[in-house]
C-alpha cells in the first residue's frame, strides 16, 4: 500500500486559525507553514463563539442532484413506516418483544451477528466511497445535511434571501420581525415533530401511535418522551447547530482524512488558474493586468453551508456539497470564462497528473466490501428461522431407572422464529441405543419459545465411557429445510 | 455495622468530599490575576505546560458533583448506618417489584385456581404456565422432565408414595411431606445378617436373588419388622408414605447394596411445603401439572 500524507499536510494548513485577535485564553502554538518551510509561531484562540452563517441559496447542477437524492431519502424515511403487509409494519423494531421486523422477515436477538455484519458493511462502504469519491455521504445523503437543507428552505421562504435575512436580524424588534421569526420557528418545530413522530413510529407501530397520541391513550410515556426528544433534537440540530454538528460533533468529519489520498475526488479551487484574484470589468484582457480567472466575487463563500472559503484549499470543514461549484460556474458563465474554476477534481489532477480509480487502497476496500456483502447475503439466504438450545439438568447428572437404564434429563428450548406454527420432530444421535422417553413431537406457535423437557435413556451395556457427546436435532414435519441441531452431553457410568 | 465502623465510613466519605472542595477552593483562589500563560518549565515535543487557571466550567462541575454527592447521601443510605430520608433499600425495592408482579400475574393464577385439577391438566396453555412454574420451583430436585433422581421421586410413573389423586398431590405440595424409614424398621435388634436376609427377600419380588433360603428367612423378619407400614404383602401404604416394595421403582436405588444400606441405616426424605412460598393459586396449577404428567 502506498503511504501518502499529502492531503493530511495540506489540511493542517487550516488548523491555525486566521483570526489572531488576542483572547484571554490564547496560547502559543507551533505549526508548520508550507510556504516558508520553517517553524512559525501563531496565536490561536481556543474558543470562538459561533458566527451565524447566512447561506445564499443557489441553483445549479449539483444542487439539483442533491435535491433529488435528499427527496428520495426523505420520502423513504417518512413513508416506509406507513407500509403494512398483512397487518405487519414493513419495518418495525419491536424492542419490548426483542424482535426486528424488516421487509417480511423477523429477526431475533439470536440473529445479532447479522447486525454486526451489516455494520461492518456500512463501515467498509463508507471507507470505499470516501476513498474514491470523498465526502459524497456528507453532501448528498447525510440526515444532518438533509434536515438542514429543509430548514434552510423554510427560512428562505419566510425570511427571504440572504441579504434580507441579514437585514432582518439587524433590524430592531418589530411586529413584522416577530411574525416572521415565530412563523419560522413554528414551522421548524412542526418539521421536527413530524420527524420525531416518524422516528418513534419505527419502534411503536405508527398506525397505532398517531391515533394513540391524539387521543392521549399511549401505552407508555416513553413513546411521548422520545417524540419530544427527537422533535427538539431535530429542531436544535437543523435549526441552530447546523454546520457545528459537522465541525465539532461528527466523528466522520474528523477521521475521513485518513481515507483520502491524492486520487480522491475533492471539491477544489484551481489555484494555478484562479490566482491572483481580483475584480475586473467584463471582457477586458485581465491577463494583461496580471490577474487569474477568479474575480474574487465571494459567491463561493456566501453559498457555503459551513462558512469556509474553498479557495483556502482542502479543509476538514468542507462537506463536499458542491454548492460553491454551482455558484462559481454561474459567475464563470457570466464572465464568459470556462467553467470549472472550482470543481470536483483530485489533488493529482490539480497538479496536472493523471488520476486513477483503481489503486491499492480502493481495490482493497472494494474487495473487502464485496466479501462482507457476500457473507451477509449468504447468511441471510441460508438463515433458518428456527433454533434449538439444550440445557442439561445439573441437579442430578444422571439417574438409574427402575429397569436399570441410565437416564439423563434436558430442558430443550425451541425458538420458532418463523411466521407460521410448525410441528417438529425431535431426534437424538451420537450414541447407539439412545432412546427419548418423553415427547418427540410437538407444535410451536409462530414466535414462540417452546419448552420441551426431555429425558433420554440407554442400556448401560452401550456405554463404554462415562460421558458422550450427543446431538439433538429438530425438523419441521411440513418443511424439511426447517431444522436445527444442538450439542449436549450424555453422562452415566460404565456397566 | 457497629457504630465504630459506621462512624469510620461516614468520616472518610464526608472528609473526602469536603477535602476535595477545600483543595478546589485553595486552587481556585491562589490563581494569580492576569498572569496567565506563565510557563511551568515542562516542555515536550513543542507542548508546554502553562500556569493557566482551571476553566470555570470545570470548577463548577466539581461543585455541582459535590452537591449532588451530599444530596445523595442525605436521601439514600451511604453514611454508615444512616438509612437516608427516602427510606430506600434494595430489599424494599425487591419487595415492591414482587408485589407489582403479583398484582400483574395474580389474576391469571386466580382464574386457573377456579378450575378443577383434571380440567386444568387438559388445558394446553395452563400446562405451559405450569411447566414454567415447575422448571423454576421443582426441577432443581425432580429434574426438568420430572423424572426425579436418587432420593427424589419420579413424578411421571404414576407410582405415588402419598397418593396420586388431585387432592393428594395438592396436599403434598401445599403442606409438604416428611418421609421416614427408621433404621432396621421396627426391630432395632436386627443383626446385619438379618438385614441381608431381608434384602434378599425384597430382591426376590423381581426374581433378582438366587439365595432362596435367605429370602425365606427374610420373609419372616419382614412380617415383624416391616409389615406394619409396608403391609403384609409389601405393597406399601400411602397413608404412611410407605412405598410399594414389590415393583421396580426404588427411590434410593434398587441394587443389593443400596437396599441393604436403606434397611440398615434408614432413610429420611423431605418434600418442603410450598403454601407459604408460592401461594395456594400457584400450587393449584402446579398440582395440575404434576397430575398431568401421569394422566394424559
Amino acid at each position: 500500500m502506498e503511504v501518502y500524507i499529502g492531503s493530511l499536510s495540506s489540511m493542517s494548513e487550516k488548523i491555525p486559525v486566521k483570526h489572531l485577535e488576542p483572547g484571554t485564553q490564547s496560547l502559543e502554538v507551533y505549526g508548520r507553514d508550507n510556504d516558508k518551510a520553517h517553524d512559525v509561531t501563531k496565536s490561536v484562540e481556543l474558543y470562538a463563539s459561533r458566527k451565524k452563517i447566512y447561506v445564499k441559496q443557489i441553483q445549479g447542477f449539483f444542487q439539483r442532484i442533491r435535491t433529488h437524492s435528499l427527496w428520495a431519502l426523505m420520502i423513504a424515511y417518512f413513508a416506509i413506516c406507513w407500509i403494512s403487509i398483512d397487518g405487519q409494519q414493513l419495518v418495525h423494531f419491536d424492542l419490548p418483544a426483542r424482535q426486528f421486523h424488516l421487509f417480511g422477515a423477523t429477526f431475533w436477538p439470536q440473529d445479532f451477528v447479522l447486525l454486526s455484519v451489516l455494520l461492518i458493511i456500512c463501515a467498509f462502504g463508507l471507507f470505499f466511497f470516501t476513498t474514491l469519491f470523498g465526502r459524497i455521504w456528507c453532501g448528498y445523503t447525510c440526515p444532518q445535511t438533509a434536515w438542514t437543507f429543509i430548514y434552510m428552505w423554510i427560512e428562505e421562504k419566510i425570511e427571504g434571501s440572504r441579504n434580507q435575512r441579514i437585514k432582518l436580524d439587524q433590524a430592531p424588534f418589530s411586529f413584522d420581525k416577530l411574525l416572521k421569526k415565530s412563523a419560522k420557528h413554528s414551522l421548524w418545530l412542526l418539521v421536527g415533530f413530524v420527524t420525531g413522530l416518524t422516528f418513534v413510529g419505527y419502534f411503536y407501530p405508527i398506525r397505532d401511535l398517531v391515533p394513540d397520541l391524539f387521543t392521549a391513550s399511549m401505552a407508555s410515556g416513553w413513546a411521548l418522551f422520545w417524540i419530544v426528544f427527537f422533535t427538539l433534537a431535530t429542531y436544535l440540530n437543523a435549526g441552530w447547530l447546523r454546520e457545528q454538528v459537522c465541525l465539532y460533533m461528527c466523528p466522520y468529519a474528523r477521521f475521513q482524512s485518513v481515507m483520502f489520498d491524492p486520487d480522491t475526488l475533492i471539491v477544489s479551487y484551481d489555484k494555478s488558474r484562479g490566482d491572483p484574484r481580483g475584480s475586473r470589468k467584463r471582457n477586458t484582457d485581465y491577463k494583461e493586468q496580471g490577474l487569474g480567472d477568479c474575480v474574487d466575487c465571494g459567491m463561493c463563500v456566501q453559498v457555503c453551508p459551513t462558512g469556509i472559503d474553498i479557495r483556502d484549499g482542502l479543509q476538514y470543514e468542507c462537506i463536499g456539497c458542491a454548492l460553491c461549484i454551482d455558484a462559481c460556474d454561474q459567475i464563470m458563465e457570466k464572465m464568459n470564462y470556462a467553467p470549472g474554476l472550482i470543481s470536483y477534481t483530485t489533488e493529482h489532477r490539480l497538479e496536472g497528473k493523471k488520476s486513477h480509480l483503481l489503486r491499492p487502497k480502493s481495490i482493497a476496500y472494494g474487495v473487502l466490501l464485496f466479501v462482507m456483502i457476500g457473507a451477509f447475503v449468504y447468511s441471510l439466504v441460508t438463515r433458518v428461522p428456527v433454533e434449538l438450545d439444550v440445557i442439561k439438568d445439573r441437579g442430578a447428572l444422571y439417574r438409574m431407572t427402575g429397569l436399570g437404564k441410565i437416564e439423563n434429563s434436558y430442558m430443550l428450548k425451541v425458538l420458532n422464529m418463523s411466521d407460521q406454527a410448525h410441528r417438529f420432530r425431535l431426534e437424538v444421535s451420537g450414541l447407539e441405543g439412545l432412546r427419548i422417553t418423553t415427547h418427540t413431537e410437538f407444535e410451536a406457535a409462530p414466535g414462540e419459545v417452546y419448552n420441551l423437557p426431555t429425558s433420554v435413556e440407554i442400556d448401560p451395556k452401550y456405554m463404554e465411557r462415562t460421558h458422550y457427546e450427543i446431538e439433538f436435532s429438530i425438523i419441521a414435519e411440513d418443511d424439511p429445510t426447517l431444522r436445527a441441531r444442538s450439542e449436549s452431553r450424555f453422562l452415566g457410568s460404565k456397566e | 455495622m457497629t457504630s465504630f465502623w459506621s462512624i469510620w465510613v461516614s468520616v472518610i466519605v464526608l472528609g473526602s468530599i469536603f477535602g476535595c472542595l477545600w483543595i478546589l477552593y485553595i486552587v481556585a483562589k491562589s490563581q494569580p490575576e492576569g498572569e496567565s500563560n506563565q510557563s511551568m518549565g515542562h516542555e515536550f515535543d513543542g507542548i508546554e505546560e502553562l500556569d493557566n487557571p482551571m476553566p470555570k466550567w470545570w470548577i463548577l462541575m466539581f461543585v455541582v458533583s459535590s452537591i449532588f454527592a451530599l444530596g445523595y447521601l442525605i436521601i439514600y443510605p451511604g453514611l454508615g448506618n444512616f438509612q437516608g430520608i427516602a427510606g430506600w433499600s434494595s430489599t424494599g425495592q425487591w419487595e415492591q417489584e414482587v408485589a407489582e408482579g403479583e398484582a400483574k400475574y395474580g389474576p391469571i393464577f386466580a382464574a386457573y385456581a377456579e378450575k378443577s385439577i383434571p380440567e386444568l391438566a387438559q388445558d394446553a396453555e395452563a400446562m405451559k404456565v405450569g411447566q414454567r412454574l415447575f422448571a423454576n420451583n421443582c426441577a432443581v430436585c425432580h429434574g426438568s422432565a420430572a423424572k426425579g433422581a436418587l432420593g427424589f421421586p419420579n413424578l411421571t410413573d404414576d407410582d405415588w408414595l402419598y397418593g396420586g389423586t388431585p387432592e393428594a398431590i395438592k396436599e403434598t405440595l401445599l403442606n409438604g411431606r416428611q418421609g421416614n424409614m427408621p433404621a432396621k424398621g421396627l426391630n432395632p435388634a436386627m443383626s446385619k445378617d438379618d438385614v441381608s436376609d431381608l434384602t434378599h427377600y425384597l430382591l426376590s419380588f423381581s426374581n433378582r436373588t438366587d439365595d432362596k433360603a435367605a429370602a425365606e428367612r427374610g420373609k419372616a423378619m419382614f412380617a415383624t419388622a416391616c409389615a406394619a407400614c409396608h403391609g403384609s404383602d409389601a405393597k406399601g401404604m400411602q397413608a404412611a408414605g410407605a412405598p410399594n416394595l414389590t415393583d421396580d421403582i426404588w427411590l434410593y436405588g434398587s441394587t443389593y447394596s443400596r437396599i441393604y444400606q436403606t434397611i440398615l441405616h434408614g432413610r429420611a426424605g423431605v418434600m418442603p411445603a410450598q403454601k407459604e412460598a408460592l401461594g395456594e393459586d400457584k400450587v393449584h396449577l402446579l398440582a395440575a401439572y404434576v397430575y398431568s404428567l401421569s394422566n394424559k
